[in-house]
């Protein structure tokens, strides 16, 4: 089912900005939020000479999250039919860089995981009123804590265990809940840190894939690509006493 | 800002040593990226289609811009559409020609960025028609080494513009770009293609045809005497009616060959089946625009096919009488791959060091093997006997001699880089092999 609008949280990322046209593509109208307000009127003019829709920017910061009922509030008011929100915003500094400053790591925490249940929570009444669908991106850092990313890991892994609550709660209601675990995707947040190969996807085709799972009937988690379901697999079923000497 | 280390090499993939390299994703972080400092000089880099060093900066910073790739503006009425510099002319040709809308000159790949296009100023197999593609560039906005973002058009900072056209990115980065579409009636071309025994009947037939909107001619570089410039002319005029266009879905390389698949056995084979496609009295078929201008597109990373050594090109324009002697040491050499092309161009552009000008362009494939460099010089130097130019975007080779000699209005270009980066913060391997200000990355 093809969505009347997409609202996209962290619109600025490749990843949204992918995800943003592909949608605009089928139909559907456009809300961009996130901070980078000048950057998304930009994307805003892209999609509308793209796919002549309807597209509009509109400030969004998971970090303020005493604005997001209002945030909710807007979005409920503004327009009527089904809703599809695609959550793709995040933050992953280094470990290293966190340990060189340790207030980074609740940042981290809220960037990722406690900006995004905020949102969400407001979200819900108007996400069961509109039916639709909720696309979020975790990631396969969250499946096991590593020593060398653990922090968002852990972001990531709440994010998870509260999706899979809120998936039954919103399929109650019709709207259904997906939450597609990424590994190594091309953007800003891998450039320097993972290095190009065989496991690096586009934002193009994950973009691709969000969309094509938001409109199919299946909800749930999955991995993207899918063969990070044999890898993580792998790394979850490593014994400790090995599992701490890898270099991962 | 994000930078990392890695070698990065031109199309051609000769090894070169690595750089610091950043993608901006935002506009904001364009301007951090260029106005951040760091070590080294600092060159734009698009989808790494030009062949040599232009687009490479050992021991410098390279800014990756093709994630900056938005349409900020599209007029139906005038064709205008405004871009930001990294969006591909495959991009543009999916949305555009659809509507109706072509990119008016293409090089013989898609995957270039506007930005690349205009610092090379590119041109295609319509050059005698079209001119180059400044020619369809209305104005930029190019950010200077200072962050300062200026405006250039034909009205507005003539030397700038005529500077950055063809400027193989020394002036700036561009950022938003407006370029003219063409409307065009269909979506297809009437492609004709004669085979021609030697170089008299090519340039003949190529004369002759002179009304094309297209035309190109493949010739056999392994050929020699009385069949010197065999091949095939290509020639295409618009159809006035639309055809069925099934999607071209790219295949790549699978595996990187060894170097010695190709030798001048493979390619002699491969030459006399190419010619033999094509019957004595030649054909003529409708093509969509893509398949036509861009036939190495359905090979993604062809350029692997050279093995890891990697390969050069060779591309002049020189007058009618320094072909004989062009072709005939490339005969000899026996080293010209199956990608040898030939063509009429149109009278020069404004770009200071754009290379299009009347004339005739030669250029082909040497996987860069032992005595390829003597080659290129004797090349270059006939090349510059006859008054002919080398084109930037293609080589590896050029001598800082051989390019000021080549490239007369060179002082003009000097003196608008003394402006517009007083503090010398751009260059590339190129600048520095060619001597433009000297210096060190």
């Amino acid at each position: 089912m093809t969505m009347s609008r997409w609202l996209i949280l962290g619109a600025t990322s490749p990843i949204a900005r992918e995800f943003a046209r592909l949608a605009a593509a089928q139909g559907a109208e456009i809300v961009l939020a996130g901070r980078d307000l000048e950057d998304m009127e930009r994307s805003a003019a892209d999609i509308r000479v793209r796919s002549d829709r309807t597209v509009s920017v509109v400030e969004f910061d998971a970090l303020d999250m005493a604005s997001h009922e209002a945030f909710a509030r807007r979005v409920d008011e503004e327009g009527e039919g089904t809703l599809g929100v695609f959550v793709a915003f995040g933050f992953m500094p280094s470990q290293t860089e966190i340990d060189a400053a340790p207030e980074l790591g609740a940042h981290v925490i809220s960037a990722n995981f406690t900006g995004a249940v905020s949102i969400l929570q407001w979200l819900k009444p108007v996400l069961e009123k509109r039916k639709g669908v909720v696309v979020v991106l975790g990631s396969v850092a969250g499946d096991r804590g590593r020593a060398s990313n653990y922090t968002y890991g852990s972001a990531k892994a709440g994010l998870h265990t509260f999706l899979q609550g809120l998936r039954i709660v919103l399929d109650r209601a019709g709207v259904r809940v997906i939450n597609i675990k990424p590994g190594f995707i091309d953007t800003s947040m891998s450039w320097g840190s993972v290095k190009d190969g065989p496991l690096m996807a586009t934002p193009r085709a994950l973009a691709e894939r969000a969309l094509k799972l938001a409109d199919g009937k299946g909800a749930g988690e999955s991995y993207f690509p899918w063969f990070w379901f044999f890898i993580m697999t792998i790394i979850k079923s490593v014994p400790y006493r090995i599992f701490r000497k890898l270099p991962i | 800002m994000m930078w990392k280390t890695a070698a990065f090499s031109g199309w051609g993939r000769l090894p070169y040593g690595t750089s610091q390299a950043t993608r901006p994703e935002r506009f904001g972080q364009l301007r951090a990226a260029v106005t951040g400092s760091g070590a080294g000089t600092l060159i734009a880099r698009g989808l790494g289609r030009s062949y040599g060093d232009c687009a490479v900066n050992e021991g410098g910073r390279l800014v990756l811009t093709e994630r900056l790739d938005r349409i900020v503006s599209f007029d139906a009425g005038t064709g205008d559409v405004v871009v930001e510099a990294g969006i591909s002319l495959r991009s543009l040709l999916d949305i555009f020609l659809p509507r109706g809308f072509m990119v008016p000159v293409c090089p013989g790949t898609a995957y270039v960025t506007v930005g690349g296009a205009i610092a090379n100023d590119v041109h295609g197999k319509n050059h005698e028609k079209d001119g180059a593609f400044g020619a369809h560039v209305r104005w930029f906005e190019l950010m200077l080494a200072s962050g300062e973002i200026v405006r250039a058009s034909r009205d507005s900072d003539t030397a700038l513009f005529d500077a950055t056209v063809g400027g193989i990115g020394l002036t700036g980065f561009i950022v938003t770009a407006c370029l003219r579409l063409a409307r065009i009636p269909s979506n297809a071309l009437i492609v004709r293609e004669r085979p021609v025994p030697d170089l008299d009947a090519l340039l003949a037939k190529l004369h002759e045809e002179a009304s094309a909107t297209y035309s190109v001619a493949w010739f056999d570089a392994l050929a020699s005497d009385g069949s010197l410039g065999r091949g095939i002319v290509e020639t295409a005029t618009v159809s006035p009616t639309n055809i069925q266009v099934k999607p071209r879905k790219p295949k790549s390389l699978p595996v990187t060959p060894p170097s010695l698949v190709l030798n001048s056995i493979s390619v002699r084979a491969f030459n006399a089946l190419y010619r033999a496609r094509v019957p004595a009295n030649g054909r003529e078929k409708l093509l969509d625009y893509d398949r036509f201008l861009f036939p190495l597109d359905s090979v993604l990373g062809w350029n692997r096919m050279y093995g890891k050594r990697g390969f050069r090109q060779f591309q002049s324009i020189v007058p009618a009488a320094a072909l004989v002697p062009l072709l005939e040491r490339i005969g000899r050499s026996r080293a010209g791959s199956f990608l040898a092309v030939l063509k009429a161009m149109g009278p020069a552009g404004t770009g200071m060091l754009s290379f299009p000008t009347a004339g005739y362009v030669v250029a082909l494939d040497f996987p860069n093997k032992s005595g390829i460099v003597e080659l290129l010089s004797d090349l270059e130097r006939i090349t510059l006997e006859h008054g002919g130019r080398v084109y930037l975007a293609k080589d590896s080779c050029l001598s800082a001699q051989g390019f000021a000699a080549m490239y007369p209005r060179l002082p003009e270009f000097l003196d608008v880089l003394e402006r517009v980066d007083p503090k010398r913060r751009l260059g590339s391997n190129m600048s520095r092999r060619l001597g433009i200000r000297g210096g060190t990355p």
